[in-house]
């Protein structure tokens, strides 16, 4: 289908990382079923780097895609590195999304802050709450419902 | 490539290509030109319209020549709806399952001043011919309902329907885009006053359709700009695709029976099949039904991640999911019939023709169960489900 570019296919079909990691460090689940689409991302983080990392994904071929392709451009990084990953890092990397699939890549980018704001919130360390999105920036559809 | 999408659009039938191709290549004339030509286009376009006003029982003067089942129906709506003002009759009575060009065009009368009534699909799946008595009124100025459903294949009451409006003298108006040349069409029998119908949902081109008025009713100009079609619908005749439309149908209604047979039978294999599935459920009227309609939902998974590893399996089905119409909700028809937004994300529809066959629908059978599994597999909705962390809405 000509929707989407072929790494966005690729990711799609052959998804990077998806599963679940037993005994995480850090877990973060964004999204709501009522939208249409939930990422759930699950970290191992050794030394500040996340050694490991895998994804649950309901949702369509471009939340899929931008899961995947967020767990491979944050494995084996820093913590402070993933966390500056942006939304529209992840679309590049992707080769572009359709504009009215955007929300997938702003996702994919909470979905990480939300699985590092659980490790830090686990093991009590303190952390700047600018780094982590709110419902008010969200920009899934849950507000306009 | 297995085509299991023809309630989107249809293949056109070798036959239809070749009643249309002189109109293409020999015969291309206009049919208000006075030369030969133009006559003989002219002559092709009597013959169309005697053609299709005879397979639904009505007069050819009754019929005109759209663009398409979206034209007819806006211009059904606004027609009847100007009539209804003229005689200070302002309540429309429709249905919340719908087809878009219905219910924006009601959506705009409303604002207009007029007061739109959506019946409420009883019990998730149909509309009775008692909601719409029930709902008429004194003003009531037009009940418009389609003949069957698109999404989900229901078979509207509509000889019951049409019955309760002529005795009540509301004018009745049926979007059968979606029974056209599936369904026995008679106009008469079944008091239809306005119909809406459009050829490529039977084999036949796009960007062509028909719509039935009876005599009486004043239609409103929607296009202006010449006498064609007696003034209601200005543009020079498509004649080609007029040709091809009433071939299709010619085609079609002569095979109602046949294709019923063989496309029910298909349409049964898939449903029995599919039901296996856990955690899914038939969307729509399992007895008064399109033989062509299969609908499910699955829970825990999204439509268009479905339809497009499908694809992938040289399958084309379409879904109702936000994902696939560039909206942010799912669709309206699922919605209506009482699913819950998660579960109607997650829903497929395949609409056959009789263009399928068993091996194709083994096919089907054996590969969906796989897609959904696959999905399911990476879900942590349907983790919740199964872990009984989150309540199954099924």
């Amino acid at each position: 289908m000509a929707l989407y570019s072929e790494t966005v296919m690729d990711h799609f079909t052959n998804p990077r990382n998806v599963g679940e990691i037993k005994d995480p460090d850090g877990v973060g689940e964004v999204g709501n079923a009522r939208c249409g689409d939930i990422m759930k991302m699950y970290l191992k983080i050794e030394n500040n780097v996340i050694v490991d990392v895998k994804f649950e994904t309901f949702g369509c071929g471009s939340a899929i895609a931008s899961s995947s392709m967020a767990t491979e451009m944050i494995k084996g990084k820093t913590i402070d590195e993933a966390l500056a990953v942006t939304n529209k890092q992840v679309v590049d990397a992707l080769g572009g999304l359709p504009a009215h699939k955007l929300h997938c890549s702003v996702l994919a980018e909470e979905s990480i802050k939300a699985a590092i704001m659980d490790y830090y919130q686990k093991n009590n360390i303190p952390y700047d709450n600018k780094l982590f999105p709110d419902c008010k920036n969200c920009a899934g559809c849950c507000a306009n419902n | 490539m297995i085509y299991v999408d023809n309630a989107a659009t249809t293949r056109l039938s070798e036959p239809v290509l070749q009643a249309m191709m002189p109109y293409l290549t020999e015969c291309y004339g206009n049919p208000s030109s006075l030369h030969s030509m133009g006559q003989t286009a002219a002559m092709a376009l009597v013959r169309a319209r005697e053609t299709i006003a005879e397979i639904l029982n009505c007069s050819p003067k009754e019929i005109y020549f759209t663009s398409g089942g979206s034209e007819a129906d806006n211009q059904a709506i606004i027609s009847a709806a100007k009539y209804g003002e003229s005689k200070g009759k302002k309540h429309i009575i429709s249905t919340a399952f719908e087809h878009h060009a219905v219910l924006h065009t009601l959506e705009k009368l409303e604002k207009e001043g007029f007061e739109v009534e959506l019946l409420s699909v009883k019990d998730g799946a149909n509309i009775t011919a008692k909601q719409v008595e029930n709902a008429i009124r004194e003003d009531t100025c037009l009940v418009t309902t389609m003949f069957a459903n698109n999404e989900i294949g229901s078979i509207l009451p509509i000889g019951e329907i049409g019955g309760i409006c002529r005795e009540k003298g509301v004018i009745f108006h049926t979007d059968a885009v979606q029974a056209a040349g599936h369904i026995n069409i008679d106009v008469q029998s079944q008091n239809i006053d306005m119909l809406s119908l459009s050829a490529h949902k039977f084999h036949g081109p796009k960007g062509i359709g028909v719509l039935y008025a009876k005599k009486g009713i004043p239609l409103t100009t929607v296009i202006s700009g010449g006498a064609q079609e007696r003034g209601k619908r200005a543009g020079t005749e498509n004649i080609p695709a007029i040709v091809g439309m009433a071939k299709a149908l010619e085609i079609a209604n002569a095979s109602i029976e046949e294709n019923t047979e063989k496309v029910t039978k298909l349409r049964d294999r898939l449903i029995s099949g599919l039901s296996g599935i856990e955690k899914s459920i038939l969307n729509g009227d399992p007895v008064n039904r399109l033989p062509s309609n299969v609908n499910f939902c699955f829970e825990g998974i999204e439509g268009e991640s479905l339809l497009l590893l499908l694809d992938q399996k040289g399958i084309c089905a379409s879904s109702g999911s936000a994902c696939t119409s560039g909206s942010l909700d799912p669709s309206h028809v699922l919605l209506a019939i009482g699913r819950p937004h998660e579960v109607a994300h997650g829903s497929l529809r395949l609409s056959l023709s009789e263009e399928n066959t068993d091996q194709e629908i083994d096919y089907i059978l054996n590969e969906v169960p796989k897609v959904v599994e696959y999905l399911r597999n990476m879900s942590p909705v349907w983790k919740d489900i199964v872990s009984g962390k989150k309540k199954s809405v099924l």
